[in-house]
């Protein structure tokens, strides 16, 4: 789960990470008092869970109240990216002397946290790793011992910064971001740029922050933060029905069951011609509740003008995802096509009920292949 | 031969008293493996339809000389039954829950690098060798015996490429569910690695699919530790970046992760990488053809 800037800014100081004075305002109003309460020039940011804010309008200065309502009307309500703009963050503006970089990645390939640190922040990170790599700092840290002083030391030592202010500043926001990252057991906290003032003084003047959802469970401080507003509202419908569900710019609408074989279907819909509305997966037990909650969820997408569900019965069994298909054109009336491929365990009894049923929207097919072609037949025919 | 379980997997379950672990501890026991022990803390002295109950793992290897543990608990005490299991000396152990957090398997990564002992999992469907021993949720009646070492992140995926082997004449030494969470106890590495040396098996299939860089790994160790073919079929070509798929380990990072790029480093050192479960069956017919 991603977290917005001033959420991960909350977390920062949480943990003892200096960052600038702000309050949260939904309203142009609300941002017009913010700026009064923080008195002189401001920063209006928008927040939104995507990047390149800045080139897209969506962070200005403000130096007096009036402004600051003035700049939030015109942030409040933007298109970001294909976020709309929900609240801002104001806060007291910076003088920046020099942007550096810090940040922990969870480094899945080396099984480490990993930290990343360098004096040309302010940047695309990707960029300054591919044009100059000896810029870089890159610090795994063994999970079981933890951070030590002498990983802050090879961070400020290995970027070259020599003021002993300074580099005890660094080094301290190392140890509390990483206090940070396994406090909330994060999947990145990145500071960019982490400045320096012209008063010398190091500071966050962005937050990145992304925390692990299998974690949540034993965080409800972090569960909470989550926006439900800003999800896609497919998505948003998908979670509350337990359903795993992500919303695709496609128009089949596709169901299968377990997370890799459900990848395959949309991929497989995608080499015949077609695009997938959705990737929906069943998961093991794919019972005919489960179906009906699936089918909710996916025919709410208006883009969709097919439907195909593509099982592999293991655990799963065929006879009972033909029952919940059945149940929920019952139930919901469903009118769009809908083909069916049912293979593995019970997968004739699953056919055989789907055929008896002679629905006249029903499409049965015996391969993945031949199932998803036929699907894009159908969508491209409506 | 085979691979990880076979008929000298000597099973405890750790959550055998739970109606998933039951349920899928009895088919295992169904399909002829030694079923052993079952733990459950507070439980001890009882018993699931003849298979003991202890309170610790530690009391079912002294008692029944259990050599391979199966986590069926709850995510959030999972990580506590693996920590258990490892501690009390057995040799392989299998999770299949899902929903461990990410910093726990971080942890328990770098513990068991220390150890002798291996882990499969978490969020994984286990192992299956046919006719030999079946630990975890692996549908056994999809596969037949033979000499194909198949290695998934995924399931199902898992199943479909299984049968589609099956309907093509051509059977399994062991089937490996390693999961599909960002980080799990063996990589495609370690369970390759276990095919290359065993006996049965004469050639693998590798499915992976995206996030991570392991099947890029597996495809290094393929050129150059492996004299065994490998075909490899990858998921979620058409997957859009920055979305969680399914899996908590399926997810393109920027530009990383993503199947393209592992196609690619598959084809670079000459791995035939199949673009549907389908086809990927077909190529693993192709590669036997000549021997029959």
């Amino acid at each position: 789960m991603d977290l917005y800037e001033y959420q991960g800014k909350e977390l920062f100081a949480k943990y003892g990470i200096p960052v600038s004075e702000g309050r949260l305002a939904t309203t142009p109003d609300e941002a017009r008092a913010a700026a009064e309460a923080l008195g002189g020039t401001v920063v209006v940011k928008a927040q939104v869970l995507t990047g390149g804010r800045g080139k897209a309008g969506g962070i200005k200065l403000a130096e007096s109240p009036a402004e600051a309502e003035k700049r939030a009307e015109e942030i409040l309500g933007l298109e970001i990216r294909g976020h709309v703009v929900r609240k801002v963050w104001i806060e007291r503006a910076s003088d920046i002397e020099r942007e550096y970089y810090l940040s922990i990645a969870f480094d899945r390939s080396a099984k480490q946290p990993l930290f990343m640190f360098t004096t040309q922040g302010g940047v695309d990170i990707e960029e300054v790793a591919a044009s100059h790599p000896e810029a870089l700092v890159r610090l795994h840290v063994d999970p079981l011992v933890g951070f030590q002083p002498w990983h802050g030391r090879r961070l400020v030592y290995g970027a070259g910064i020599s003021d002993p202010s300074e580099q005890k500043q660094v080094a301290a926001i190392a140890a509390k971001l990483y206090a940070a990252f396994t406090g909330c057991e994060a999947m990145l906290t990145e500071i960019n740029p982490l400045i320096v003032t012209p008063e010398g003084e190091v500071r966050a003047l962005d937050s990145k922050f992304t925390v692990d959802d299998n974690a949540l469970f034993r965080h409800p401080e972090l569960a909470e933060m989550r926006d439900v507003d800003a999800t896609d509202p497919l998505e948003a419908l998908a979670r509350e029905k337990g359903v795993t569900y992500v919303k695709l710019d496609g128009d089949v609408g596709v169901l299968g069951n377990g997370a890799g074989l459900t990848m395959a279907t949309v991929d497989v819909v995608s080499f015949v011609g077609g695009r997938a509305a959705d990737f929906c997966d069943l998961g093991g037990g794919g019972d005919a509740e489960g179906v009906v909650d699936a089918l909710e969820v996916i025919t709410r997408d208006a883009q969709v003008r097919s439907i195909f569900f593509n099982i592999f019965g293991g655990i799963t069994r065929c006879d009972e995802v033909a029952r919940g298909i059945l149940q929920a054109l019952e139930q919901m009336g469903i009118d769009h096509p809908i083909v069916v491929r049912l293979d593995g365990t019970n997968a004739d009894e699953g056919r055989r009920l789907l055929r008896e049923a002679d629905a006249p929207n029903l499409h049965a097919e015996a391969t993945m292949v031949d199932g998803a072609r036929r699907a894009v037949e159908l969508a491209q025919a409506t | 031969m085979a691979i990880l379980v076979d008929n000298d997997t000597r099973l405890v379950v750790q959550g055998l008293t739970g109606s998933e672990g039951r349920f899928h501890a009895l088919r295992n026991r169904g399909y002829g493996t030694k079923v052993v022990a079952g733990v459950t803390p507070g439980k001890g002295g009882q018993d699931v339809e003849g298979v003991p109950v202890f309170d610790t793992v530690a009391d079912s290897v002294r008692e029944t000389g259990a050599n391979t543990a199966m986590v069926f608990v709850p995510a959030p005490f999972a990580a506590d039954a693996m920590y258990e299991a490892i501690d009390a000396g057995v040799d392989t152990v299998i999770c299949i829950t899902e929903g461990v957090p990410a910093h726990e398997m971080l942890r328990i990564h770098a513990y068991i690098a220390a150890r002798d002992v291996r882990l499969i999992g978490p969020n994984c469907p286990g192992a299956l060798s046919p006719g030999k021993a079946n630990v975890g949720i692996i549908p056994a009646e999809i596969f037949s015996e033979g000499v194909i070492g198949l290695v998934s992140r995924s399931g199902t995926l898992t199943y479909q490429i299984g049968h589609e082997l099956t309907q093509l004449g051509l059977g399994n030494s062991t089937i490996v569910g390693i999961g599909g969470d960002p980080v799990v106890g063996s990589s495609f590495v370690d369970v390759l690695e276990l095919f290359e040396a065993d006996a049965q098996t004469e050639q693998v299939v590798m499915v992976g699919e995206i996030g991570g860089d392991e099947e890029e790994k597996a495809a290094a160790f393929i050129e150059s530790e492996m004299s065994k073919p490998v075909v490899a079929y990858i998921a979620g070509f058409t997957a859009p970046p920055g979305k969680t798929m399914g899996h908590a380990g399926a997810i393109i990072s920027g530009s990383a992760g993503t199947a393209q790029a592992k196609k690619q480093a598959l084809e670079a050192r000459g791995i035939r990488v199949g673009m549907t479960p389908t086809e990927t069956a077909e190529l693993v017919a192709q590669l036997t053809a000549p021997r029959v």
